[in-house]
């Protein structure tokens, strides 16, 4: 185990890191790779690049945009059917591989622990794989009666010319559920980011609207971007069911097909992860005058802030007292827990390079416990996750952005909700803020460095100069942190663990962090005879 | 009901996933050939090219795709072997995807090689470079024209997706090595063993065992300390370990080839028959070129095929088997004596790779374990047959399926309610559905640490794979038994 750097007068300039790691790249590289990486200021506005294609041959986190599409945003909803158009591979590699939990009710349908696959062979490549595509649509029909079916192109789909969307409309006028496709193949964009982007625009154009549901609560909201790893969702969910908050739909961890479907009929759309889902949130918005927030459940701290900021929208004292009364009962059990974890983990450093909000969110936990975090990088989030919404209109519209089809939404006049205009207008003038997402850098110390898109060798080199204590990614990154005598939580899929979000999260995360960060696994590293010398003795000489 | 570990199945909380529908017997009867493929029982085939090519000293594979083939089947290998597995990517664009991806490929080499300086670079295609008909070895042509930097050899593989599964990607990455760097000369005294998709483990047994008959052996592929490090006091980026260059250039010089596998990627690819005159793994590449003699073994699992491998062994070295081996084969026997009431007559599932299952059903048909079902997501045409000849006592009664996907398995499982499934961790939910134990062999394991560790092999291997099954079958008993025995 590395020895600990002293960082009590604040963190070191990284600058010469930053040089040492830019060395060993060609030239064109290295001035892409230079604007990746920033020693940050967050008294400046500084500029990073990202959403950038990443460099062939470096090994990167990143997958694919079949991934973020099929994998991440509809794979947690249990009531529609899946079916991946392609070869095994992709619909093998995706099933069930997120630990993201749901909680169907007594004989509701959950199709997640299925993988559809059209498996598609030689002879559906040479001629065409549309035939077997509406047959597996069938048999998935026959056997379970879904009431929602959708398709995922692989990458070899859109080459071959199969035409996933007339299948979908074919086979919906057929069987007479909602059938639609995704033409989300992986070669598509630069990240699975691009997927999230397809998945958004695929459920509002086909499912967002479709059911209007009466009023079932007086404060209904949708919750955005929570993917339910863990069991975090559920967490979530107790403290709305307690604060009085109905939660119409989540995006989409514990999801259904049937709430996305009503969940226009909200009066608050709460995003968490900004980056995955924050065009479902701007589209509704458009269509149906609900207004966005942006909150964090990830930290105790930040989940009180995030409940006060609910209830200062909906400004009824009832909600207010009830939340206020929540977040006192559940602080004292969350601060009691950091009180006994703080004093052995404080002044620890963290490295976190996860996700296209993680990455920021998780600095707030480890923050609670004193912690600091001193380099970290999305995977494959876009500059405003980094610096905030208001650099959007400067972002660079490249290719691959192109690529990905924006939806023109309109106003849709029988379901808009006029009063929510008037209420965010007024709201506003109060100074409370909307689509607020101020990016990761602002909230990050002087000398952090970020870095995005971070590969194999940056990983190295910043491991050699920071010696984290923790490092925290996905399972892809763990052994080899690990090989280094760092530990790696994983924030992908919690390893074992979780639920980290909200109160109960947060005492889940400290006890993690406590087990963590006090192993003596790491002494055993170096075995007793290996710094002694290979040969002892004393020879004597005898004349 | 309890389960294996004596946990409460009824009332432990609903699993991640896991709903009202799973419950559900599908009215479909998918055994009478559903085309679409429900919960796969077989991976890709640039995964199995990927672990073949780690078993090469030096080597960095490179899967020329899309970057989420990479990530995907990096994440799936690291989940089971839980070490760092640098697999690189082309990462095709959609332009590269229009223009072909020679730009990246190039791209992409460069950078493996200023970043890892390998030996070799092992080449998979993908679904994607196959269908936009990609010609690697013009882009290798065209990259060692130009202004190319480094001192490295390159292998390819053709790997998609849609021509049968990871194991005839793990076989062509393999006879890909061969065919690029054996060489004919004057017959040694060494042997090459050709051993197919086992565990890290079992390719320490079979080092042990060639090492104890003082046999010199080239194992093809060597992944055994590649994909099973050590701590490390220094970070290393390719890690140690792998078949070396120098023994890949003597198997086409060696005495003979030893082959575990009957199927291998020999019989037809789903919907594709092959040309049955091509030399399709690497031993038979050195057969046909090389003259290098040819034994083909079923995977040594059990007492009868294992004691064809000493046989050959024996052949080969002129050397009689060691106390050491002949104890451990008494010592097997005896167990199978003193064990025989907890397995006889007991129902089995075994799935898996197609040589897997041919393997563990010739062993498990030699302990009195009656098989009722041998699925293979594989393809090959030859299971039925491989199976038949190598369970001698109740290969008429297995039912065999080829092209089976674990929804089958399921279905056809409870209808023909057997006492133990034996396969990998992806048929986990069909036991926990049936209430029934399930014994996890093979490849993924990715519900139990040390899958990698797992010994199938030998005799030692099928000793504690014995054990294993029997004491499975035991605390099965014992858990479902009001009495609570501790005396079984």
């Amino acid at each position: 185990m590395p020895n600990k750097k002293n960082y009590t007068n604040g963190l070191p300039d990284p600058s010469e890191l930053k040089e040492e790691i830019l060395k060993k790249y060609p030239r064109k590289v290295a001035k892409k790779r230079a604007k990746a990486m920033i020693v940050n200021d967050p008294s400046e506005g500084q500029e990073i690049m990202a959403n950038v294609r990443t460099i062939p041959g470096i090994i990167t986190q990143r997958g694919c945009t079949y991934a973020g599409c099929k994998g991440v945003v509809l794979g947690p909803t249990r009531d529609i059917i899946n079916i991946t158009h392609g070869p095994i591979g992709c619909g093998f590699y995706s099933w069930l591989t997120r630990r993201n939990q749901t909680k169907p009710a007594e004989g509701e349908d959950n199709y997640m622990p299925y993988a559809f696959s059209t498996d598609m062979q030689d002879e559906n490549i040479v001629f065409g794989g549309e035939q077997k595509l509406k047959t597996a649509i069938r048999e998935a029909f026959e056997i379970f009666k879904p009431s929602a079916i959708s398709i995922f192109s692989t990458c070899p789909v859109g080459l071959i010319g199969d035409d996933v969307h007339a299948v979908a409309r074919e086979m919906k006028a057929e069987l007479g559920i909602n059938i639609f496709g995704f033409s989300c193949e992986g070669y598509r964009g630069v990240s699975q980011s691009a997927g999230h982007h397809i998945a958004n625009n695929g459920i509002f154009k086909h499912v967002v609207g479709n059911t209007d549901r009466e009023r079932t609560g007086k404060f209904q909201v949708n919750l955005m971007g929570e993917y339910n790893i863990g069991g975090d969702a559920f967490e979530i969910e107790r403290i709305f069911e307690e604060c009085g908050i109905t939660l119409l739909s989540t995006y989409s961890g514990n999801s259904t097909v049937e709430s996305f479907a009503y969940s226009h009929t909200a009066d608050l759309n709460m995003v968490m992860c900004h980056r995955s889902i924050n065009y479902i949130a701007e589209m509704m918005e458009e269509k149906y005058g609900v207004p966005w927030i942006k909150v964090n459940f990830i930290g105790a701290e930040s989940t009180a802030k995030s409940l006060r900021k609910l209830a200062d929208y909906f400004g009824d004292d009832e909600l207010k007292a009830k939340v206020e009364e929540v977040i006192e009962r559940e602080m004292a059990k969350v601060k009691k827990v950091a009180e006994e974890v703080k004093p052995k983990v404080e002044g620890k450093l963290a490295m976190m390079f996860v996700g296209g909000s993680r990455a920021h969110h998780y600095q707030d936990l480890f923050k609670e416990l004193g912690i600091r975090t001193v380099s970290a990088g999305y995977e494959f989030a876009h500059r405003d996750d980094y610096e905030g919404r208001e650099v959007i209109p400067n972002i660079k519209i490249d290719a691959d952005t192109r690529n990905i089809e924006d939806l023109e939404v309109t106003k849709d006049e029988e379901h808009f909700r006029d009063d929510l205009v008037t209420k965010k207008a007024k709201l506003e003038k109060e100074g409370y803020t909307f689509k607020d997402y101020q990016g990761m850098m602002p909230e990050m110390s002087k000398n952090a460095l970020v870095v995005d898109d971070v590969n194999h060798w940056e990983t190295e080199k910043l491991i050699e100069f920071y010696k984290p204590d923790i490092f925290c990614a996905g399972i892809k990154e763990k052994y080899v942190v690990q090989k280094y005598g760092v530990p790696l939580k994983q924030l992908h899929s919690y390893d074992y663990g979780g639920p980290y979000a909200a109160f109960g999260g947060a005492v889940n995360f400290y006890k993690e962090m406590e087990r963590m960060l006090a192993t003596n696994i790491w002494k055993l590293v170096d075995a007793p005879w290996k710094h002694e010398p290979e040969i002892v003795g004393s020879i004597s000489i005898e004349a | 009901m309890k389960n294996t570990n004596g946990n409460t199945i009824l009332n432990s909380p609903p699993l991640e996933g896991r709903g009202a529908a799973v419950l559900n017997s599908s009215p479909l009867g998918r055994s009478g050939g559903a085309v679409s493929t429900q919960n796969a029982c077989k991976l890709c085939s640039p995964l199995g090219a990927s672990v073949a090519y780690k078993g090469f000293e030096g080597c960095v594979p490179l899967i020329h795709g899309s970057q989420g083939c990479a990530t995907y089947i990096r994440r799936y290998l690291i989940s089971h072997y839980k070490e760092p597995i640098d697999i690189a990517s082309s990462n095709f664009t959609e332009d590269s995807t229009i223009f072909g991806g020679d730009r990246n490929f190039k791209i992409a080499a460069q950078n493996i090689i200023n970043q890892y300086k390998p030996q070799i670079i092992g080449i998979s295609t993908t679904c994607l470079s196959e269908t936009i008909g990609d010609d690697i070895t013009l882009f290798l042509h065209e990259l060692k024209s130009e202004d190319f930097d480094g001192n490295v050899e390159f292998v390819v593989a053709s790997t998609p997706s849609y021509q049968g599964t990871h194991i005839d990607g793990f076989h062509e990455a393999v006879a890909a090595v061969v065919r690029k760097f054996a060489k004919k000369g004057n017959t040694g005294n060494h042997i090459n063993l050709f051993p197919g998709f086992i565990s890290t483990e079992d390719i320490r047994l079979l080092k042990e065992i060639v090492a104890d008959f003082g046999i010199e052996t080239a194992i093809l592929p060597d992944y055994s300390e590649s994909l099973d490090n050590p701590v490390w006091d220094t970070y290393k980026r390719i890690p140690e370990g792998g078949t070396t260059m120098e023994e890949v250039e003597r198997s086409g010089s060696a005495k003979a080839s030893i082959e575990f596998g009957t199927v291998l990627n020999l019989g037809k690819l789903s919907g594709r028959v092959k040309n049955q005159n091509l030399t399709k793994t690497a031993a038979q590449y050195l057969e046909k070129e090389m003259d290098v003699p040819l034994v083909r073994l079923p995977m040594p699992i059990g007492i009868t095929q294992t004691d064809r491998f000493f046989e050959e062994l024996e052949k080969l070295t002129g050397k009689k088997t060691t106390e050491k081996y002949t104890k451990q084969r008494g010592r097997l026997v005896d167990a199978y004596v003193d064990a025989h009431k907890y397995v006889f007559g007991k129902k089995a599932v075994v799935y898996g790779e197609e040589d897997f299952v041919v393997g563990m059903c010739a062993f498990l048909d030699e302990i009195g374990i009656e098989i009722v079902l041998a699925a293979s997501g594989g393809e090959s045409g030859l299971l039925e047959k491989e199976i038949l000849k190598h369970c001698p006592e109740n290969g008429e009664k297995i039912t065999v399926r080829e092209g089976f996907d674990f929804e089958s398995i399921r279905e056809w499982s409870i209808t023909n309610k057997p006492d133990i499934l034996v396969g990998h961790s992806k048929g986990y939910y069909i036991a926990r559905e049936l209430e029934i134990p399930i014994v996890r062999v093979g490849f993924p394991i990715h519900d139990r640490i040390g899958g990698q560790r797992i010994k199938h092999l030998g005799y030692a291997g099928t000793q504690e794979l014995f054990d294993k099954i029997v004491n499975t079958l035991i605390e099965y008993k014992q858990d479902s038994s009001p009495v609570g025995y501790k005396y079984m």
